[in-house]
């Protein structure tokens, strides 16, 4: 008796689990999933909505969800717009009303209907704002204004490409050395990359401060751009590539009197163009985002790049969240267009490379 | 002249000896193709030649002069690779001028030289292409074109036929015939295929274990190949071989009797006693007719191609024999064949496996 | 063919970023064709990668020893020949404690103030890291719809710069911000996280978490992916159910894979700075302060820059890193084995 009961609950389990259906597990699966669209995408869709707050709406508790302003209208009589209010009157109808002014708990309000008409003291606890949705541009403006924003924006952006393009040439020359030549030396070359591993810029701050200040390079973009811009893992990336490349091609170019530059110019760089194109995305991102180093070296605020900008901001402009959001969403920007474009091509890069 | 003297070369890869002492020349014009079973260091000898390798030991002369220590780039050489090797990112046209460009020719000569190859390969409709968007047999034409639109001392070619399928195989063939014709330039060609190796070769060098075991027209290896190597190795199916020791009166005596019951057998001078290893090819092992037989062969199986068959049968003591039969069916399986031996047809080889001619 | 007809175009046709690294390139030829006849085709080898080996050795060889160098050397001169020689004072400064569990007790009492909330950062945050990036790889590994859509979401934060992600969270963690409106909504009291000290401990774990466990999710994503199909199919002919599917086959073969997770999660999470630096400053007081926050604020920030005591940590901290690299190459080689 009891098998029957379990082979006919198995039954319907695996009537359940057919395909087309969904299964407990499945519903579980799809709720982790929602919960985690909320509190990965939620955060930054909040600082973006709040960006377009005015300071006045920020300020509010509990904070509204989009962003509101109080409505307001002019009134013949009155210099300056009013604040509209939707107030409960006593005698129980709802009626939209202008206020003139507020004095403690009272509220002197006119009907904008006609501006002539009696005014209408109400408490003010009667009287609801009317609010519509309006976005603060200026928070967005006034920063490249008043700050500068657009400063540190121009200078990431030469860190960024430049860093970029010499990290592509250096690395992709020693990747190509070690990948297609037998030399003298060269496994203690590549345990001399391997060993660059082990010594992130955190441990050796204070010294490569000493050897930028002695080449001059102090408060000069380059002393973002150039101890940065050999990586032991761009020449890992790269010669791994390189060395799934035919060596009869190498050897075909040899053939053809090509020089060891036009084989590695002409040859090897293009066809490990894939390659190219992961390490100089990562090199992008990298060096947009690069924080403890500038922080560090960068003392002088015409050479700051944009993290280092925002983060002073950060400390300066505690009250004036409105424009600090707002930068917030310019820095974040770039890298977020990047990734809309360039999304599965980033995540099979991650995930075939194993770096970040 | 010689084009390619190679004196003494010798290659060792760490303790694995690769070359052990190659001599050879090539005439200017000529069509020589290396031949071996796989290992048996063909290619590394060509790229020795092409200067993709160094060799340990020896010398090589191109024209008179000396390469040994010149790179490959300089010794004006072409090679075409078994893999094809063409540039993926760049045009037909593009891969064939490479090497031009990089030899800094006018472009108006490197267009014409261009052209020129095309036209002699029939892939002008094609210079605009990726080499991926090619066929099997006009990637192995670019190939070829590469070197040719070079105008190089030598042409050499590793394995070039290998990763085309049979029929397309043929074709090339010819049309490397008929190119070798055309151009009269030195080639250099490495297959393991011995067919190729008949068809294509002014002469044959075979090569075993790092050494060259004969060097000949594709005929005279067929018909006196020098030891049990080359005699094994070439021809298909392969040259019966049974080992055996010279009897009395010329008999060949092997485990399980002696061959031929009547009159001497084996050529004339050998030391009765002598250890020898017995060779016939499979086309002159005829059946025996009304004639007084050899021996008797049990036939074991029977391959039918149509316009020849192959019997594959045991001789009395044990020994393996095949014949080929003009026939279409000749015999059956468990059948007794009495069969005989075209005597001016016969190799003897020693005990040390060098052919023995009287 | 005719031969009346126009020639075959044959320009060849290339990729632009193959056309333009041609033309750049192009400009060396000569001289590199210069350079070549100089030292030869094998000397190539060294010229190619002579610049990357200048680089490593300018800005980590060098720095290496020059940091030995300056934990070894006292005064507030950048330069050393200005230093005078301490021997291994910042040292024994350093270690120097009445007991090693009471950071108060120490002479850089933040030092190991920084030692103490770094372990228990990374405590926290490899549990946390490793937990939630292995649930959502085995929840992305099922047959999802939109797979694509959701693997993107969890992984967009690791994209984002550190200052940003500690914006966004500064923002929503703020005294009036919208996670205490939404504690005021379901009647509970609003929190000062950056006030209390294991609410800032939390939130610095938690952040780093949520900018982060996109990049292990992929990681393990792909491990998943690379197991064979078949051996499910044949444990569900065996008729295996699904909870002994995934702890008989589904971890031990992702193991490999979880261990490399671990690891780096490690290496990381012993760095740790930028955002919970953004985040919480270090504070409240030193509640959040991290090693490598220390280093920076005793070589940079403070009124007195002390390079030569700043150099000593970091070269202990170097010391933890190269034994925990070692771990890791040690791991990964048998992995390949």
């Amino acid at each position: 008796m009891s098998r029957v009961n379990t082979s006919r609950a198995l039954l319907l389990l695996r009537q359940a689990r057919r395909p087309g259906r969904l299964g407990w597990t499945d519903i579980l699966a799809y709720g982790y999933l929602a919960l985690g669209v909320v509190l990965m995408f939620g955060p930054v869709l909040w600082l973006v909505l709040s960006s377009l707050k005015t300071p006045a709406a920020l300020l509010e508790f509990p904070p509204s969800f989009l962003p509101l302003t109080q409505k307001t209208i002019s009134v013949p009589g009155h210099a300056q717009p009013l604040e509209l209010h939707r107030v409960r009157l006593p005698d129980g109808s709802v009626k939209e009303l202008a206020q003139v002014r507020r004095i403690g708990i009272q509220a002197t309000m006119i009907d904008p209907a006609s501006p002539g008409g009696p005014v209408i003291r109400v408490p003010i606890e009667a009287r609801e704002p009317v609010r519509e949705v309006a976005f603060a541009w200026s928070n967005y403006t006034e920063p490249l204004k008043q700050f500068a924003f657009g400063r540190y924006f121009a200078n990431s952006l030469v860190v960024t490409i430049v860093a970029t393009l010499i990290t592509l040439l250096i690395n992709s020359m020693a990747a190509y050395a070690l990948a297609i030549y037998e030399f003298r030396g060269r496994n203690a070359a590549l345990l001399m990359v391997i060993g660059t591993l082990m010594i992130p810029i955190t441990i050796v701050l204070v010294p490569v401060f000493l050897v930028v200040t002695q080449l001059g390079l102090n408060n000069s973009l380059w002393a973002v751009i150039l101890p940065g811009a050999a990586t032991p893992t761009g020449v890992f990336l790269l010669r791994q590539y390189m060395l799934t490349l035919p060596r009869d091609l190498i050897e075909a170019a040899r053939m053809d009197k090509a020089s060891e530059w036009q084989i590695y110019s002409r040859i090897v760089m293009p066809l490990t163009l894939p390659a190219l194109a992961v390490l100089a995305i990562f090199s992008i991102m990298w060096r947009w985002n690069e924080f403890l180093w500038p922080l560090a070296v960068l003392t002088k605020s015409e050479v700051y790049t944009l993290q280092i900008g925002l983060n002073a901001f950060q400390g300066e402009l505690q009250t004036q969240w409105h424009y600090l959001l707002a930068m917030t969403v310019m820095t974040l920007a770039p890298v977020a267009l990047v990734f809309v474009f360039l999304q599965r091509f980033i995540t099979t890069g991650i995930a075939n490379t194993g770096m970040k | 002249m010689a084009g390619l003297v190679l004196k003494g070369i010798a290659k060792s890869f760490g303790p694995v000896e690769v070359l052990r002492g190659i001599d050879l020349e090539v005439a200017n014009g000529e069509f020589v193709v290396f031949v071996g079973p796989s290992g048996c260091g063909k290619s590394t000898l060509l790229r020795v030649i092409a200067g993709l390798e160094e060799v340990t030991s020896g010398t090589i002369l191109i024209d008179g002069q000396d390469v040994t220590a010149e790179r490959a780039a300089e010794r004006g050489l072409a090679m075409v690779f078994q893999s094809y090797a063409l540039y993926p990112h760049m045009s037909v046209y593009r891969n064939i001028a490479f090497a031009l460009e990089n030899m800094r020719l006018p472009r108006e000569e490197i267009e014409a030289r261009v052209r020129r190859a095309a036209t002699m390969l029939r892939l002008t409709d094609y210079l605009d292409r990726k080499p991926g968007a090619l066929s099997g047999g006009q990637r192995q034409r670019v190939a070829i074109g590469r070197a040719v639109v070079r105008d190089p001392k030598i042409f050499l070619f590793d394995e070039p036929l290998s990763n085309l399928d049979a029929e397309l195989r043929v074709a090339t063939r010819k049309e490397l015939a008929g190119l070798h014709a055309e151009i009269g330039g030195t080639m250099i060609y490495v297959t393991h295929d011995q067919v190729e190796a008949m068809t294509l070769a002014n002469r044959i060098v075979v090569l075993n274990k790092g050494r060259i075991e004969q060097v000949g027209t594709p005929l005279e290896l067929y018909n006196r190949p020098a030891n049990l190597f080359v005699a094994g190795f070439i021809g298909s199916p392969r040259m019966n071989l049974i080992s055996g020791r010279v009897g009395p009166d010329g008999h060949f005596e092997m485990p399980g009797g002696a061959l031929a019951q009547s009159g001497p057998f084996l050529p004339a001078g050998l030391a009765p006693g002598a250890e020898i290893t017995l060779g016939i090819r499979p086309e002159h092992v005829l059946p025996a007719g009304g004639e007084a037989p050899d021996a008797i062969l049990t036939v074991d199986l029977v391959e039918q191609l149509g316009s020849e068959s192959y019997l594959y049968g045991t001789l009395p003591g044990g020994a393996a024999l095949t014949l080929r039969s003009p026939l279409e069916d000749p015999a059956r399986r468990g059948e007794s064949l009495p069969v005989r031996f075209e005597r001016h047809r016969l190799h003897v080889f020693d005990a040390a496996g060098l052919a023995l001619r009287p | 063919m005719s031969e009346t007809g126009p020639p075959p175009r044959a320009i060849p046709r290339e990729s632009l970023a193959s056309r333009l690294i041609q033309a750049v390139a192009g400009l060396l030829d000569r001289p590199m064709a210069w350079i070549q006849r100089a030292v030869g085709g094998r000397g190539m080898a060294y010229v190619f990668l002579a610049p990357n080996i200048l680089f490593f050795g300018l800005f980590v060889f060098l720095p290496i020893g020059i940091n030995m160098a300056m934990s070894l050397t006292g005064g507030t001169n950048l330069f050393l020949s200005e230093r005078p020689f301490v021997g291994t004072d910042h040292y024994r400064s350093l270690m120097q404690c009445g007991s090693y569990l009471d950071p108060a007790s120490c002479r850089e009492d933040h030092f190991w103030k920084g030692v103490s909330n770094t372990l228990k950062f990374t405590l926290f945050q490899m549990v946390a890291m490793v937990g939630t990036a292995l649930v959502t790889a085995l929840v992305l590994n099922r047959k999802i719809r939109g797979r694509g859509f959701f693997r993107a979401v969890y992984f967009f934060p690791v994209l984002l710069s550190p200052v940003v992600v500690a914006l966004i969270w500064k923002w929503i963690l703020q005294r009036d911000g919208l996670l205490n409106g939404a504690i005021t909504l379901v009647g509970g009291e609003k929190i000062l996280f950056f006030v209390e000290p294991g609410w800032a401990m939390f939130w610095a774990v938690f952040v780093s978490v949520w900018a982060h466990m996109g990049f292990y999710t992929l990681i393990l994503l792909a491990g998943l992916q690379a197991i064979p199909a078949d051996l499910y199919e044949a444990a569900e002919m065996d008729g295996t159910k699904p909870m002994r599917v995934l702890t008989r086959i589904t971890l031990p073969l992702l193991w490999p894979n979880l261990v490399v997770v671990l690891v780096l999660v490690l290496i990381k999470a012993v760095q740790t700075f930028d955002e919970v630096f953004v985040l919480t400053g270090g504070g409240p007081g030193t509640a959040t302060l991290m090693v490598v926050q220390y280093i920076y604020e005793t070589a940079f920030a403070n009124q007195v820059q002390n390079f030569g005591l700043a150099a000593a940590a970091s070269m202990l901290l170097g010391a933890v890193l190269f034994a925990l690299t070692m771990l890791q190459l040690w791991i990964a080689r048998r992995k390949a084995a």
